[in-house]
């Protein structure tokens, strides 16, 4: 296997890499910013963003010169930028690290961001549980008031910019950005119905670009050595770049790991992550979080880019590949994931306020061993009723660990409701896991 | 009427408000104010905010009760969430709440009764790599242990904090080459 140069963990792979404005100066931090403020135009920022193929990083990989250029040029403003920092997809926990070993990265990219939109006023909307990365931000932004990367005549040129932390408070739908700009508002954190988009009607109806972390700590990287650089890493033309992904569940190493797109799920998860642990077989794996169907073995030689996960009938999503040992029940599975979009549903589309509540308990149902006959139809009837009916795409997401489970692991649903009880011995978990909290 | 906030964070609501084009974007972070001032966002506190920001009080509770990390009641000086979500349930949720439960005798929604301690299973905190894990108030306690548990608990009670919480997260930690 190739060996790969790091691009967004360069810094801080570096032991004693503090995060720190002197460190990240010393690495070659705010040359990007430097090379090009006041001596290109924004709009050629946003051409060089459009040039290197980049993908949004927060799940829905929609290119991001392109949301830029969607903001309206004769638009007497304000506009906003906003930093999508409410990483909460389950599997996911990328934006965390970068935000806290190397948070100029990410700022630097931002500025970038501002200056080629038009923008003066930037928030980052960290989620609420995320104390110590706010904690973090705010000390590097005052860093960077400080040296004059932010506020009035930044470097000298006749731009200025604030950034602002602003904390969530515990709703993962708030990573939906329509969802985010309501909450950044002061409300409830319900989606809004699209069209109009935000880069025309955003926060405060005005126009406003969302980025997600990782999307913008690229910034910087393709700003210094050009969009042709970029475009080449990876697997363009759809997937250039690297991509952080996550590795959770049983395997050997779990953690954080930056490849260029297009290798494989067997090279990541036996070479890069060390393969199963106790070298049991693998039965089951998220590719994408945990709104990303369930994919099987037989799919450990699907490419880790954009295209090639749509084509295997999931998605590479936020990058959290979770992965599960022969003996893992998928039904339990299933049914943690459920209590999840459960819980997190916003409650403003019935068939997903109602539905991911029925599922649940049918799910749960099977799983105590107590399922019947026609629960699997009504299963996918239920699903079918949510997918395409709702506002965002929390919908589709709540149901896919349903469909995805049904389709490849069948048998282990009918031998639940066979037999009235799990066939693979549940752990204790599911006992602890459950009390006093729903009933 | 007095105000719940203290003269400290009194100072800093102007600057907040002034963050956002409409006042009720600064909601969130005077919630945030409130509930470290009391540990709790009290109706008191929800009427004061409302007046702040030109809202009625059910505005503010409206909003407020969207979000799970804002607490209408006093709760236990140490809150503690664990993580129930699949990846750490897939490595350990299950023996954690068994550790917390021999330590402290707790189910979830439960607080011990000197009130030190409150136990919540949350979703999803973003430490799937470093499970079984818990976030016990702002502080993050990863890749636990029945020993390591112990001792975070023992901490907390008898000093309020424990050097066990996370710093700066990175995993796997860098090596040098």
């Amino acid at each position: 296997m190739a060996t790969h140069e790091p691009l967004l963990l360069k810094n801080m792979s570096q032991p004693g890499y503090t995060g720190s404005l002197a460190d990240y100066e010393r690495a070659g931090g705010y040359q990007a910013l430097k090379k090009v403020l006041g001596k290109i135009l924004p709009a050629d920022i946003t051409e060089m963003v459009k040039k290197s193929g980049l993908r949004g990083r927060g799940g829905a990989g929609f290119p991001t010169g392109v949301k830029w250029s969607f903001i309206p040029k004769d638009h007497p403003g304000p506009r906003y930028l906003i930093c999508n920092a409410d990483e909460s997809e389950p599997g996911t926990f990328k934006d965390r690290q970068l935000i806290e070993r190397d948070p100029h990265q990410m700022i630097e990219g931002m500025i970038l961001a501002a200056y080629a939109i038009g923008v003066r006023t930037a928030y980052i909307y960290i989620r609420g549980e995320f104390a110590l990365g706010a904690k973090i931000l705010e000390r590097a932004l005052a860093e960077a008031y400080q040296a004059g990367y932010l506020g009035a005549n930044i470097l000298r040129a006749t731009f200025e910019l604030d950034i602002y932390v602003h904390r969530g408070a515990g709703a993962y739908i708030c990573g939906e950005e329509t969802a985010l700009l309501e909450s950044l508002e002061g409300k409830r954190g319900l989606p809004r119905i699209k069209p109009p988009f935000p880069a025309t009607h955003g926060l405060f109806q005005k126009p406003t670009v969302v980025n997600n972390v990782e999307t913008l700590a690229n910034i910087p990287h393709i700003v210094a050595r050009g969009p042709e650089w970029f475009a080449a890493i990876g697997h363009p033309p759809k997937s250039s770049g690297t991509r952080v992904f996550c590795l959770s569940g049983h395997v050997t190493r779990p953690g954080n790991y930056e490849v260029p797109m297009g290798i494989t799920f067997r090279e990541i998860i036996y070479d890069i992550a060390g393969g199963m642990r106790g070298d049991k077989p693998l039965k089951a794996f998220i590719p994408g979080g945990a709104s990303a169907a369930f994919l099987t073995p037989n799919h450990l030689d699907v490419k880790l880019d954009f295209e090639s996960v749509a084509q295997a009938g999931s998605m590479l999503g936020s990058g959290g590949i979770t992965v599960m040992e022969e003996g893992t029940c998928m039904v339990w599975a299933a049914e943690n994931l459920l209590h999840f979009f459960n819980h997190e549903s916003c409650g403003k589309c019935t068939p997903c306020r109602e539905g991911t509540s029925w599922l649940l308990q049918i799910l749960r149902r099977i799983d105590h061993g107590h399922g019947k006959a026609d629960d699997l139809a009504t299963l996918l009837r239920l699903s079918g009723n949510i997918v395409g009916r709702t506002v965002c795409a929390f919908g589709d997401a709540a149901v896919a660990p349903i469909t995805s489970t049904l389709q490849y692991f069948r048998e282990e649903y009918d031998a639940h409701i066979r037999e009235q009880r799990c066939p693979l011995r549940p752990a204790p978990v599911r006992e602890l896991i459950t009390v006093g909290r729903e009933a | 009427m007095r105000s719940i906030f203290s003269p400290a964070a009194q100072t800093r609501i102007p600057g907040l408000i002034a963050r956002y084009a409409e006042k009720r974007g600064a909601l969130l972070p005077l919630l945030w104010l409130a509930q470290e001032e009391q540990g709790y966002v009290s109706e008191e506190a929800m009427k004061e905010i409302a007046g702040l920001l030109g809202l009625t009080p059910p505005q503010v509770y409206e909003t407020m009760t969207f979000y799970t990390m804002y607490h209408r009641r006093p709760i236990g000086t140490h809150h503690i969430q664990v993580c129930r979500s699949l990846m750490c349930a897939l490595v350990g949720t299950d023996h954690l709440l068994g550790w917390i439960h021999a330590k402290l005798g707790l189910t979830t929604g439960q607080t011990t009764a000197d009130g030190v301690f409150t136990l919540s299973l949350v979703e999803c905190l973003g430490s799937c790599a470093t499970g079984p894990m818990m976030q016990i108030n702002d502080d993050y306690y990863e890749r636990l242990t029945a020993e390591k548990v112990t001792r975070i608990l023992d901490d907390l009670k008898r000093d309020g904090t424990c050097p066990l919480a996370s710093g700066p997260f990175m995993f796997p930690e860098p090596t040098a080459k």
